[in-house]
């Protein structure tokens, strides 16, 4: 087994220009890149005889509404040969068109697919972009922080009509979200009446 | 004069027996041949990670069980792991060999429904019936231990929810026993049986390096010949502490898959009587109380124990700011869980990685050319189950 430390020199060193840092937490390896570097660091990952990070585990994406630039896409990589993980992460904006990496890991497909249905963010050549997870006709990207919980739309049978309808959703009871931190540490409402 | 021919478009489910769920696959065939598949998922989609994210790390446990619903304690560890990493919390030993202990009964559960299944899609239906008295009698296990056959919710960051009851071990120790001559039978049924070779030797051969890059784990990856088990190269809580061999498949068809079933279910039998053997004594949940609550004797006399109860079961324990990936070799694959924590009571983010998503993802490349028949087998060998796929 490759040594982590030394495989964070190696790629520091092979890499320098396209890391923004990099981190060892874990017994993994974080990166940060910019965007217009992604296809180059996995290509270089996955063929470099001394990285051989041949497989993808997983693309997904984390929703951070109040950032500027509002989305973090992570890219997660396992190397049999070294057995070491490294997690890549690089900063999305809102709208931003990804490069697709399908052309270097055809497993990246469906992955792809499933960050654009569930956070809206668009890949450049990906060679199917549909929604994968939510319903045919669905609207809107279910794991955006600002999407509800209960949803917007509701599906039942009608009888009057003898098929299937959608309905905004109707709650006898709405989603109750309790705040349960403690009001000497600072509950929120504690912490707004405060501030006025 | 030339015949006219037409590629013809199948609907495959989203309602068949075959499909192991809810999967809508669209065909196109020319005759019998099949040019083309496009998997439908989603049909089962609950919104899992979503929910995760709205509920306290306590509440979430259970929505793991409803992922790969019949290996459930698997799931749950890697969610275990992922706390208990970012909270550097020592589990006591005892829970350690527990949860191997119910992880390779999970192993077993998961191997049972599928090779039997997998039996029935192609014609053998005793299988399952003989497979399914044995499933029986481990999820009677789970329920003894967990208070329920199916969705345990028995995993804790820091241990187990409560300690073996009264002569388990002994009950699991006698099944251990009689076990490895059921599997011998269910081998004596479709091991050298002709028909059941024919329908499945050199049917979706898997090379390779196409398992590696389409993302492949578990038995998908270990029957096209990557000696690859996280339990041995990654081992979490106390696998190294145990002797077992990690069986690899040649050709990577759905015959080698099958037989690499079989004998991880006989490797399972084999960890779970090294677990009997040596199982320590001691607590089974760390005695942190801010993690862990407190022992119910405990509550009634002291107040800091009440005041812990309270705060574990109302605001639940809260887990600093980090971010981690945590795999564990579940019975499909690898099952992993991305866990962001902003040091509330609630994960930030949860993606769950399932391995049955990226192996039904290559249906296509792996069906392409076979016959309308092979569907079934294919689909049966990859091990899906829709309550993971579609988180």
């Amino acid at each position: 087994m490759q040594n982590i430390q030394d495989l964070e020199k190696i790629l520091n060193s092979e890499l320098n220009t396209k890391i923004k840092s990099s981190l060892i937490k874990h017994n993994q390896i974080y990166l940060k890149i910019e965007e217009a570097d992604l296809t180059e660091v996995i290509l270089f990952l996955k063929t470099n005889s001394k990285t051989k990070f041949r497989q993808l585990i997983d693309i997904t994406a984390v929703d951070f509404p109040e950032n500027e630039i509002r989305f973090k896409l992570v890219y997660l990589l396992l190397s049999h040969e070294f057995n070491q993980r490294i997690i890549i992460e690089m900063d999305v904006k809102e709208k931003e068109i990804v490069g697709s990496i399908t052309s270097i890991f055809p497993a990246a497909n469906w992955m792809e697919r499933e960050v654009f249905d569930m956070y809206g963010i668009d890949f450049k050549d990906h060679p199917d972009l549909r929604r994968i997870l939510t319903d045919y006709g669905f609207e809107g990207h279910p794991l955006r922080k600002d999407f509800p919980l209960t949803g917007h739309n509701e599906v039942r049978y009608s009888h009057e009509t003898k098929k299937v309808i959608y309905e905004p959703v109707k709650l006898e009871q709405n989603y109750r979200n309790f705040d349960y931190e403690s009001p000497w540490e600072g509950t929120k409402y504690i912490k707004e009446q405060t501030k006025e | 004069m030339a015949k006219e021919t037409k590629t013809l478009n199948l609907n495959f489910g989203p309602q068949h027996p075959a499909a192991h769920g809810v999967l809508r696959l669209i065909l196109q065939l020319d005759g019998e041949i099949v040019e083309k598949a496009d998997p439908h998922i989603g049909l089962l989609h609950r919104g899992t990670e979503k929910l995760i994210e709205n509920k306290t790390y306590t509440q979430a446990v259970p929505y793991f069980d409803r992922l790969d619903y019949v290996a459930p304690m698997n799931q749950e560890h890697a969610f275990a792991l992922a706390i208990e990493k970012i909270l550097k919390i020592e589990v006591p030993i005892r829970a350690q060999y527990i949860r191997v202990m119910f992880c390779e009964i999970g192993r077993i559960l998961s191997h049972i429904l599928n090779v039997t299944t997998q039996a029935m899609d192609v014609g053998a239906l005793t299988p399952t019936l003989w497979g399914f008295e044995e499933r029986e009698i481990l999820m009677g296990f789970y329920e003894k231990v967990s208070g329920s056959r199916l969705h345990a919710n028995y995993f804790r960051a820091g241990g187990v929810h409560q300690d073996l009851p009264k002569g388990l071990d002994k009950e699991i120790g006698k099944f251990c026993e009689r076990f490895p001559k059921i599997i011998n039978d269910l081998e004596l049924l479709l091991t050298d049986n002709r028909i059941f070779k024919q329908r499945n030797v050199d049917i979706g051969v898997v090379s390779k390096q196409d398992a590696l890059d389409y993302s492949f784990s578990g038995v998908m990856l270990r029957g096209s010949g990557v000696p690859w088990d996280l339990r041995k190269s990654q081992p979490y809580d106390c696998y190294e502490q145990f002797e077992f061999k990690i069986p690899v498949g040649k050709n990577g068809d759905c015959y080698d898959r099958y037989l690499c079933r079989i004998e991880e279910m006989k490797e399972s039998v084999n960890i779970i009587n090294q677990c009997l053997a040596n199982l320590p004594v001691g607590p089974i949940k760390t005695d942190d109380g801010k993690i862990s609550p407190p022992p119910k004797k405990d509550i009634k006399q002291s107040m800091e124990a009440l005041i812990h109860h309270f705060k574990l079961y109302t605001e639940g324990y809260r887990v600093d700011k980090d971010e981690i990936y945590t795999a564990v070799e579940a019975p499909k694959g690898e099952f992993g869980v991305y866990l962001i924590s902003d040091g509330s009571s609630k994960p930030y983010k949860c993606k769950i990685r399932a391995p049955g998503f990226s192996h039904l993802q290559a249906m296509d490349y792996l069906i392409k050319g076979h016959m309308l028949a092979d569907v079934p087998a294919v689909l049966g060998s990859m091990d899906i189950v829709f309550g993971e796929v579609d988180r």
